[in-house]
């Protein structure tokens, strides 16, 4: 699938709530179910401190497409961590970079991702970015 | 205060009957900041529409009586801290910029390579980092008192730290994570016998407890307006008259001199001296109103309201399964910091506010104090008067559905 085409699932997954607690327990679920990353992993390389929580993202690039790993301390975080995992992981630098990412708008869950949340997501989508600059650099 | 009283003083506060995600505001961040009431909205309003003209310089009428009122707000000040003289209030933007405005002034008179400065452990960063960045520039240390679990600071451990080289203490008098009421008096009792100043963080101090700057013989005492129902962007600095003029200016610039050739500038004298720029002459006034306003109230009966809700809200904090209050001790103002198992702070504030309810969560710009504490950070719940029994009624039964989603 391309990658909006797991942005549009997400939203449909989530547009089948209309109460705020369905949508908030899917997220705690998808957290709790996040695979947590490896000790060594969490390391200072990998961390994004932000002022609420902190979020650990790895990368690699396997066969031409990238795998993200990541998790964090709050379990709402994780949540979205996972989504963005879900929807990033798995594709070419190039079509990482040149994704829009709407879905977390269109889910009601972009709060989290006001810069003012402090929460190290907003650093943590530029980093995913930044690691696909970085291997299509390695690419070319 | 009776019900009927509260009831009464929540419809000063316009803010109160706001709807959240359709739900009843309920406002627990008063240690971040409190709400306005309806007449320090009105006295900034009045100000702007009828008084606005800019200040001591004036000669025409407006110009006189903008001067006035900023003035006459200088002596409320002085009066709600019982300080001497008028003199010896200045304005500043807010705590922080009057700490940086000691640390940095009293640095450049007082602090050479080697010598020290005492902070507390339970500091909030603006009383930390000012005084780390004088350090850097002059070679001097930083010390820090110590607390026990409760929350206390530990006074034998600031005496030990106490020697020639100490210049000054700067600690603050309610903490702002743990709630903590400390024994500033005590502190400058023993400080002074060795001669040396007090700076008094008073922040979180001012809103719930009276202060009388002279019985506590502070050097220094700061707090900022908006946590103390005023508006943002003003503050104050007390110092006492000898320190104030044995320290530099801190800023250059216009009101604060009294002559200036391209040779040499002379300083205006106190509190001008102090005052660079134009003054926000507007917030001081609202800031007066609200100083106005809360001994009005009265300290008295407000530091017993919020006791009250202090004790019940611990209470039935500590009803609910793994909760662990964070800060206990004996002297505690209404502050509660709490955290729910393992849990972690950032996910029940979240989800609170989905329920209408603001705390505040994180280290609160207390990260020195949260690590020693080994924690992520706490959920921190913070009274003012306004607030009620009821309103904690309903933050408990939300916090029980919030750890029972989170769980």
């Amino acid at each position: 699938m391309t990658i909006n085409e797991l942005q549009d699932e997400i939203i449909e997954e989530f547009s089948a709530f209309d109460d705020w607690m369905d949508k908030y327990a899917l997220l705690i679920d998808l957290g709790n179910s996040l695979q947590p990353l490896e000790e060594k992993q969490k390391n200072t390389q990998n961390i994004i401190e932000g002022c609420q929580s902190r979020v650990w993202l790895n990368a690699e690039l396997n066969n031409g497409v990238v795998t993200y790993q990541g998790e964090s301390d709050a379990v709402l975080v994780k949540g979205i961590v996972s989504l963005l995992i879900q929807v990033l992981s798995g594709h070419t630098p190039d079509e990482i970079l040149n994704t829009e990412l709407y879905f977390i708008d269109r889910i009601g869950l972009k709060e989290h991702l006001s810069p003012t949340r402090s929460n190290g997501l907003v650093a943590m989508v530029k980093q995913m970015k930044m690691f696909a600059l970085a291997f299509k650099s390695v690419n070319s | 205060m009776t019900n009927e009283q509260l009831q009464l003083i929540r419809t000063d506060f316009p803010i109160l009957t706001e709807k959240i995600y359709n739900k009843d505001l309920i406002y627990f961040d008063n240690g971040a900041t409190t709400q306005k009431p309806r007449c320090v909205v009105e006295k900034i309003e009045y100000g702007y529409y009828h008084l606005n003209a800019n200040i001591h310089r004036g000669v025409h009428y407006l110009s006189q009586k903008a001067t006035e009122a900023h003035e006459e707000a200088r002596t409320t000040v002085a009066d709600f801290l019982q300080a001497g003289k008028r003199e010896e209030i200045i304005f500043t933007r807010g705590t922080t910029e009057a700490i940086n405005l000691v640390a940095s002034s009293f640095g450049e008179a007082f602090c050479t390579a080697g010598d020290e400065v005492i902070v507390s452990v339970m500091e909030h960063h603006s009383n930390i980092v000012p005084w780390q960045m004088m350090c850097e520039r002059k070679g001097a240390i930083l010390r820090v008192i110590p607390m026990n679990e409760r929350g206390e600071l530990d006074i034998d451990a600031l005496k030990a730290l106490l020697n020639e080289r100490t210049k000054i203490i700067s600690v603050t008098h309610v903490s702002n994570v743990l709630g903590s009421i400390n024994p500033v008096a005590e502190i400058i009792r023993i400080a002074h016998q060795q001669n040396i100043p007090v700076l008094v963080d008073g922040a979180q101090a001012v809103p719930h407890i009276p202060v009388n700057v002279v019985d506590l013989d502070a050097d220094f005492y700061v707090f900022s307006g908006h946590k103390i129902y005023g508006p943002t962007g003003i503050g104050v600095l007390y110092g006492k008259e000898k320190w104030l003029n044995a320290i530099p200016p801190y800023q250059g610039g216009g009101e604060m001199i009294a002559t200036v050739t391209f040779e040499k500038t002379t300083y205006n004298e106190l509190p001008f001296k102090f005052e660079a720029g134009t003054p926000d002459y507007i917030g001081s006034t609202g800031l007066a109103e609200a100083l106005r306003y809360v001994q009005k109230i009265g300290l008295e009966s407000i530091a017993v309201h919020e006791h009250d809700l202090l004790i019940y809200c611990t209470e039935k904090l500590l009803e609910i399964d793994s909760v662990r209050i964070i800060g206990t001790a004996a002297n505690k103002s209404s502050v509660i910091s709490f955290l729910v198992g393992n849990i972690h702070p950032y996910d029940i504030g979240m989800l609170l506010d989905k329920l209408g309810i603001a705390v505040r969560t994180g280290h609160h710009c207390a990260q020195p104090l949260i690590d020693s504490l080994g924690i992520p950070g706490t959920v921190r719940a913070s009274f003012a008067f306004y607030n009620t029994k009821e309103e904690i009624d309903v933050f408990i039964a939300a916090l029980k559905k919030v750890v029972a989603m989170l769980s």
